[in-house]
């Protein structure tokens, strides 16, 4: 099996291949590139995101067809991709970071700043928070309910259709933090840094 | 819920840990990735390295460090320590850090933090203020501690928020060293301040300090050095006990 992480120059992407370095071992064909050849021959694409939503968006555009090819990927060939922190809250329609942005629309729904009710909760939202998961899904598999991950973000993916979500997360109101919709998974919480059991939905990703 | 964080840190100095820990099973008592590796597995919530380097010429040793450490520990990496430039940030970053903390650059020039903020995100960029008391106020020092800036902590700190820094990590360095607890006026002036996270640290010597740096000190993360390393407690026993006293923690 071939797994690309798409490098697309947005930020710190080392500890997103170190993990799943780590859990494939040497049974996946890992590939860290931007390269639209490579990606169109991959099984399985990570799309990993840090920065700003409107800095992550810029950075995709800026490689040439690289937007096309993930959406032949994901919407035509309906394979299945994994977006991390801000490579989840790009498959919104829009997001209001720095500027008003469109993003990639694959799950409709628009990204805002987490309502901090006037300072009572300090953004970003960073360190280890519990998940609910409402909903049962392969990426959740020996995951139990009430797991730690590990969050660091100040915007929140609000999708319009709430059956695409997987999990939430208590911070402010109930934020959240997993999706699926078909083909197409995301995490807000950063699977990477959420020790053995970040790991253990990295491995079921690959295991779909 | 969020829980709050417990952050061992090791001093590194040309590769090496400085302050060893205390373990019967360690190989290697200088070696900070077998080191980070015992903190993670025991449930340390973050590492952080000091890199300590006094020279230039062995400074690409960090590097090197903090590469082996993300291929094993998988619990986020802070690095600090004679970070100056964008450039440096870069270069920790694309090893595998995932936040940078910063000092002296921060003070002497604001660009470095406004830069590397909008360039990686305010996620991994942590400034480090070491504050001293002086009369009614806290002042900055920088060069680890040896240079007064005279510049006032709390304009800092929220100087700091307004220029892209995700978190502060506050060392009062009237405590550091000492083991008898935070400077809990310091941590809770400074967190009522900003509305980033703030992390406490200097002067821990018992769990108690840990619980007061959280509930009085209102800090959101508290960093120990000693208290790990010479085995007076491991992470676990700290969790357990901030756990016994009523604050949210991860076990």
């Amino acid at each position: 099996m071939k797994i690309t992480i798409v490098d697309y120059k947005s930020g710190n992407i080392s500890s997103v291949i170190n993990s799943f370095k780590e859990v494939a071992k040497d049974q996946v064909n890992l590939e860290v590139t931007s390269d639209i050849k490579k990606i169109q021959s991959s099984d399985k694409i990570v799309l990993p995101g840090q920065g700003s939503f409107k800095s992550c968006v810029d950075a995709l555009k800026k490689i040439n067809g690289l937007v096309d090819t993930l959406n032949e990927f994901t919407i035509s060939k309906k394979k299945p991709l994994l977006g991390i922190c801000v490579g989840l809250q790009m498959f919104a329609d829009i997001g209001y970071e720095e500027i008003e942005t469109k993003g990639l629309g694959w799950i409709s729904g628009k990204v805002s700043k987490i309502n901090n009710q006037n300072g009572k909760y300090k953004l970003p939202h960073i360190g280890w928070n519990q998940i609910k998961i409402v909903k049962d899904s392969k990426i959740f598999k020996d995951i139990d309910n009430n797991s730690h991950m590990y969050f660091v973000h100040s915007f929140e993916f609000i999708p319009q259709d709430k059956n695409v979500i997987l999990a939430t997360t208590d911070y402010s109101s109930k934020i959240v933090c997993a999706v699926e919709k078909e083909n197409i998974f995301g995490a807000q919480f950063h699977p990477e840094k959420s020790d053995k059991i970040g790991l253990k939905i990295i491995d079921n990703f690959i295991n779909l | 819920m969020l829980k709050n964080r417990i952050i061992p840190c090791l001093d590194v100095k040309n590769g090496r840990v400085v302050k060893g820990i205390n373990f019967v099973d360690l190989k290697d008592a200088g070696d900070p990735v077998e080191q980070a590796k015992i903190y993670s597995d025991g449930g340390a919530d973050e590492i952080c390295f000091l890199d300590i380097t006094a020279s230039n010429e062995n400074r690409d040793t960090i590097y090197d460090v903090v590469k082996e450490t993300s291929k094993k520990c998988f619990v986020p990496l802070t690095v600090g320590g004679g970070v100056r430039s964008v450039e440096d940030i870069y270069k920790l970053l694309s090893c595998g850090a995932d936040k940078v903390s910063i000092n002296t650059a921060a003070v002497q020039n604001a660009e470095v933090v406004l830069e590397s903020s909008k360039k990686f995100g305010s996620q991994c960029i942590v400034v480090a203020i070491d504050a001293k008391k002086n009369e009614n106020r806290w002042e900055v020092f920088t060069h680890g501690g040896r240079n007064n800036s005279g510049i006032d902590v709390l304009e800092y700190a929220k100087q700091m928020e307004e220029n892209g820094a995700g978190e502060l990590l506050v060392t009062s360095m009237d405590r550091d060293g000492t083991q008898v607890g935070y400077d809990i006026d310091l941590m809770s002036k400074i967190s009522s301040k900003v509305n980033i996270p703030v992390i406490a640290s200097g002067g821990v010597g018992n769990l108690d300090h840990l619980v007061d740096g959280i509930k009085l000190g209102k800090a959101s993360a508290v960093l120990a050095a000693s208290i790990f390393h010479y085995g007076k407690y491991s992470v676990k026993e700290a969790k357990e006990y901030l756990d016994s006293k009523g604050i949210p923690v991860r076990i």
